[in-house]
């Protein structure tokens, strides 16, 4: 059977789609809900609205049920839906400090004022296959205690790590930028401000960064760094009233935020900080992302990880990836004319061999 | 724990296949017959994340018979996260006899610490290692360094602690110092302080170094010697912890954690190893 590749060409673009579409629910399995999704492929959707750079939980499972699992082109679903969204305003600036902790951790130091407190990880876990799971009956969940939901009845912050050590003049102090960059509303330039960086950082693809991390804490880059603090939670977003012009608080994001000190000796005999913060639970994000902050402050371009254009023009999953499957785009035209240049090349070559 | 129990039928003793432990154990050989050169071995996936000790827990689970003790400690504790997770994979596919006290044990493995009790020749100290190349500091590529180790060209790691102290006339370098084992290989000392590389030198006890994800396993037999980097007229130093004492056991002489007691920024000072500072308070020696 040939492939009909010129009149059948609306047939089969649409086909193409149902065909994933029917893959999707030919079968005899049930149907994923989107509860299901939410509560149980919690890493999955946290990466989504992450990289999709929009806080919906609801709309991520449904991006990651539509695309069958395929996070990256999840996050692109997502994103593509956001940019149809009005922009009405913009948010307060949000402290870290403000966190309404459900883990947070200090590699600095073994005790640290609030203390450290494990929470929720698999840091810890043997990797080994549970095969229990294979059929698995609901029971009954041991009762662990939990800061979440003790913190939801009062305030309570926990000190940040870095504040103390700043207070000491350990850790640098960074400068305060008058307008925040939005790179959703402007091309980004270069040198690019810290606002923009930590912009592209905060929606960029998890695995590249934790690619270009882990390069420069293995041996192609200055950083390896030394957690502060690492924490999560939830932390308010929090508006001006149109009306009032008074603040006031419409409701909560979780969060993850890393800040990671690395010693500076070139200018100032001081702690350097490098800042991550993530849109849901994303510790190797949030990681990667201090680090990222962190080299591209260096001043040498020595290693990939310390140049800005070569971090942040790559680290989006959605444009990477875009560009990467454009290659299955039909390129006649280009080859066609490739090859003419190759043939006319290849004939002078023997001639020139002849001679 | 996992709430439903693994089932231990499916797993060998000490978790790796014996073929493994056999080629793990020939690359320690390998690596005690040349002190100090980083010996390259297949290195599995164990069911740690990688960084987490992947490296020292091969060498431990392939060195491990039924009749060993072990004790295991991260930062100088026996019960840090990660030191009781390791127990707790030593634990399940071994059920050996596990303990706090160094001298006791006949296998140590440990992360960025050396035991402050002095240890014996019967006893093997496994140290977990993130980055077995001392010259990685100065090159990125595996293939020059290992040009480098072989013609024994250590001159830029001279040049990067020289401009150091040029520059700030202290060396720069906290944990991982430099050394030279045997006066041949320059090798990294995983980042143990400081304060731990003067207990290497001619130490009675094996020790083993142990990198997963890098693939190489190093060593440093009994009574080798092995020496920090250091300038005729600037000697090597240890941290400087004058005037500090234990807040529990009243040690004076020992690497110190440093804890931050509250906002105000206020310090207090306990022993680093854990075992150690709970046998001073036993015994009464303060």
């Amino acid at each position: 059977m040939g492939f009909v590749s010129v009149k059948a060409g609306w047939d089969a673009v649409e086909n193409a789609e149902k065909l994933v579409e029917q893959r999707r629910i030919g079968h005899d399995a049930p149907l994923l809900t989107l509860p299901q999704i939410k509560t149980q492929l919690r890493g999955a959707v946290d990466k989504v609205m992450s990289e999709g750079s929009l806080y919906d939980e609801e709309l991520a499972a449904l991006a990651i049920k539509q695309a069958q699992g395929d996070l990256i082109e999840a996050s692109f679903l997502l994103r593509a839906y956001k940019t149809t969204l009005e922009r009405k305003g913009y948010s307060q600036p949000i402290l870290g400090k403000e966190m309404r902790v459900l883990r947070r951790i200090s590699s600095t130091f073994k005790d640290v004022p609030g203390g450290q407190i494990l929470g929720e990880s698999l840091d810890y876990s043997l990797r080994l296959l549970n095969f229990n799971l294979m059929e698995e009956k609901k029971t009954e969940t041991e009762d662990i205690e939990d800061n979440q939901e003790k913190d939801t009845l009062r305030e309570f912050s926990y000190p940040k790590v870095s504040e103390i050590l700043r207070k000491e003049g350990i850790v640098v102090t960074e400068k305060k930028e008058e307008f925040s960059f939005d790179i959703t509303r402007e091309s980004i330039v270069f040198p690019a401000p810290r606002s923009a960086i930590l912009q592209s950082l905060a929606r960029g693809e998890e695995g590249a960064m934790l690619c270009l991390a882990y390069s420069s804490l293995r041996g192609y880059g200055p950083v390896h760094p030394t957690i502060a603090e690492l924490r999560r939670g939830y932390l308010p977003v929090r508006i001006k009233h149109p009306i009032t012009g008074e603040t006031v608080k419409i409701g909560e994001i979780r969060a993850t935020e890393c800040e990671a000190v690395v010693p500076e000796y070139r200018e100032k005999q001081i702690f350097g900080l490098g800042y991550g913060l993530v849109l849901g639970y994303n510790e190797r994000k949030a990681i990667s992302m201090a680090v990222l902050d962190k080299t591209l402050q260096s001043t040498e371009h020595k290693s990939p990880s310390e140049d800005e254009e070569f971090v942040l023009y790559h680290i989006d999953g959605i444009d990477s990836s875009g560009f990467v499957e454009h290659l299955k785009l039909p390129h006649y035209i280009f080859f066609q004319s490739d090859l003419d240049r190759l043939r006319k090349i290849q004939e002078k070559s023997d001639t020139y061999a002849k001679k | 724990m996992l709430k439903n129990e693994i089932n231990q039928s499916h797993y060998n003793f000490a978790f790796l296949d014996e073929n493994t432990k056999r080629e793990v154990r020939r690359k320690i050989l390998k690596a005690i017959s040349i002190p100090g050169h980083q010996i390259p071995f297949a290195s599995r996936e164990i069911p740690l994340a990688k960084g987490f000790g992947t490296g020292g827990i091969q060498i431990t689970l392939s060195l491990l018979g039924r009749e060993d003790i072990l004790k295991v400690i991260d930062q100088g504790s026996d019960d840090s996260v990660n030191a009781i997770n390791i127990k707790r994979l030593v634990k399940k596919t071994c059920n050996i006899e596990i303990t706090e006290d160094a001298k006791q044990a006949s296998i140590i493995q440990s992360r960025h610490r050396i035991p402050e009790e002095k240890l014996e020749n019967h006893q093997i100290l496994v140290l977990q290692v993130p980055f077995p190349e001392p010259l990685r500091r100065v090159e990125s590529e595996e293939k020059k360094t290992r040009r480098m180790h072989a013609e024994m060209d250590y001159s830029r790691m001279w040049l990067y602690l020289y401009e150091d102290l040029i520059k700030h006339g202290e060396i720069t370098i906290g944990a991982r110092y430099p050394v030279m084992v045997n006066g041949r290989y320059l090798m990294d000392t995983t980042p143990i302080p400081r304060w731990d590389i003067p207990n290497l030198n001619y130490s009675e006890n094996l020790t083993l170094f142990g990198a997963g994800r890098e693939k190489r396993i190093y060593a440093v037999p009994p009574y080798t010697e092995v020496l920090p980097l250091e300038f005729k007229d600037h000697a090597f130093r240890v941290e400087d912890f004058s005037g500090k004492s234990c807040e529990k056991c009243g040690a004076s002489n020992t690497f110190f954690d440093e804890i931050i007691v509250d906002e105000s920024g206020a310090r207090r000072y306990v022993c680093s190893d854990t075992g150690f500072c709970k046998k001073r308070r036993e015994y009464n020696v303060a």
